[in-house]
């Protein structure tokens, strides 16, 4: 299976993303992370601790799960329900700038369900999303602000995002035909 | 969503696409129901407490004996998850001109609902009717049989303060022999591997309790000894056709729960109550409203446990049976 990121390089990304972050928000004030489960928390937390790193404040760091806002929920009507997780948001949203965290943007149908499931916590003064990887093939118009590698796919392949925290490695795969 | 196609699924399912009972369920789809309630209990918590999941499902809650927390607990657990949801009492009903429950429910079903939780004053009610309708049916508490739902929500009360089930003691206390309440906590801490303590006059101890696989006792200190989990169970008058404890004094001097009778209850134990409470009977008001009570708690994780119940049922294809391809 091609290796399309390897640690190193996963952590580079993290990081200029970071810096990214600081240039076009001026600063953290009012800037929190939430990350979309399962993948982008741990992402979102290590952006954190980049963004520490670099400038001293801590970022407000949340977890967002959006099984419950899934538009294919109930087209499948029959077999199992996927797993719902727990949302952990511990701080308020209203007049924040969220910065929504995932590992890999593609149809954009979980961009989607973030974006409800994050306006039912309030009313955020913007939403920006940082992705990992872009693989392209968009259903729906949304565009990443942040992204660490775009990666033109066929629709035939899939993409793998391996973390340290959940996956013991960090490396991003590219499997099947192009 | 995000790497591939696919949908990703739960490990483990629910097997059936009824929830009739705790009997036939196993430790994983318990476990599955409770980490599902986890989730759905945060819901619970938000400025607006709603979330679009079951979008355009109707939910039918059909019930046949008088309830209020059940009923109301189910109806903010449906509208939580965003379904249609309407509510029947019988008192209000056609059931009063003489239709047959089957009647009822083909009658409703001819509107296509996609579930119907229901409660029934007859054993088996709803095993009858998961066989002979399409919906999906949720039991809200048959006869004297299974209350399944009251079940998980105990257990998910007793989850959240003991962070386990497997090996801890838990006593229940009460009128056993009419409650549905204890044949599925009996159950599901069976399955999940607690030691459970049932404790009763004699006169309200089932007959086969030994097949219950608990220990059985008509001393409450003996029942409440070392206890992690306390857990009473109403007198049910009206269910009582005959004499089964001499006065309401009598048995509250004996099997009443008071604050000198737990004292010989674990340090951290917890004390429970179904509802509704019957003070000064099975229960004194010092520990119902004392710190050792998570009463109130069991009521809002009702709503949590059915969400999860509701959520991981719709899944199954509601309408046909045989046509799951």
């Amino acid at each position: 299976m091609p290796l399309v990121m390897d640690a190193d390089r996963m952590g580079r990304a993290l990081t200029r993303m970071a810096h990214e972050i600081l240039e076009r928000n001026r600063g953290l004030d009012e800037i929190a992370l939430v990350g979309i489960r399962t993948r982008g928390v741990p992402l979102a937390r290590r952006i954190s601790r980049s963004l520490h790193d670099i400038n001293g404040d801590d970022v407000p760091t949340g977890a967002l799960d959006i099984t419950l806002y899934r538009d294919d929920l109930m087209r499948h009507a029959v077999g199992p329900q996927p797993v719902v997780r727990r949302t952990e948001i511990p701080f308020s949203i209203d007049g924040r700038k969220i910065l929504l965290v995932d590992d890999v943007l593609y149809t954009g149908r979980t961009i989607r369900a973030a974006l409800d499931a994050l306006i039912d916590f309030g009313r955020p003064q913007g939403i920006q999303l940082v992705v990992l990887v872009d693989r392209g093939h968009r259903e729906l118009p949304i565009k990443a602000d942040y992204v660490g590698k775009n990666l033109p796919t066929s629709l035939k392949q899939s993409v793998q995002v391996h973390l340290q925290e959940i996956d013991g490695k960090d490396e991003v795969l590219i499997e099947g035909e192009a | 969503m995000t790497t591939s196609a696919e949908t990703p699924t739960a490990a483990v399912a629910l097997k059936s696409r009824h929830l009739l009972g705790i009997a036939g369920l196993d430790a994983d789809e318990i476990t599955l129901i409770l980490d599902t309630a986890e989730a759905m209990k945060e819901i619970g918590g938000r400025a607006i407490k709603k979330v679009p999941t079951l979008r355009g499902r109707t939910v039918v809650n059909l019930f046949f004996e008088p309830s209020t927390r059940t009923r109301t607990s189910f109806e903010i657990a449906e509208k939580r998850l965003s379904a249609d949801t309407l509510s029947i009492a019988t008192a209000t009903s056609s059931v009063t001109k003489g239709e047959s429950l089957l009647d009822t429910v083909r009658n409703i079903e001819a509107m296509s609902p996609d579930m119907i939780v229901m409660r029934h004053a007859s054993s088996g009610a709803p095993h009858l009717l998961a066989r002979l309708c399409r919906s999906t049916i949720i039991n809200a508490g048959d006869g004297m049989h299974e209350h399944p739902t009251q079940a998980l929500l105990d257990a998910f009360t007793i989850r959240e303060h003991k962070r386990r089930l497997a090996g801890l003691k838990v006593a229940i206390v009460g009128d056993l022999l009419h409650s549905r309440v204890l044949r599925s906590n009996v159950e599901l801490l069976n399955t999940m591997g607690a030691h459970v303590w049932a404790c009763a006059p004699s006169t309200l101890m089932p007959s086969h309790i030994r097949d219950f696989g608990v220990t059985a006792t008509t001393s409450v200190d003996e029942a409440v000894d070392g206890a992690d989990v306390v857990m009473m169970l109403r007198i049910q008058h009206e269910r009582m056709h005959g004499h089964f404890i001499p006065s309401v004094r009598e048995y509250f001097a004996m099997f009443g729960l008071t604050p000198e009778r737990l004292r010989r209850a674990a340090g951290d134990a917890i004390v429970m109550h179904p509802g509704p409470m019957n003070r000064g009977v099975e229960i004194d008001s010092a520990v119902a409203d004392g710190p050792y009570s998570v009463i109130l708690e069991q009521v809002s994780n009702g709503v949590a446990v059915r969400m999860a119940v509701l959520y991981l049922l719709s899944g199954r294809d509601s309408m046909d049976p045989l046509d799951v391809h």
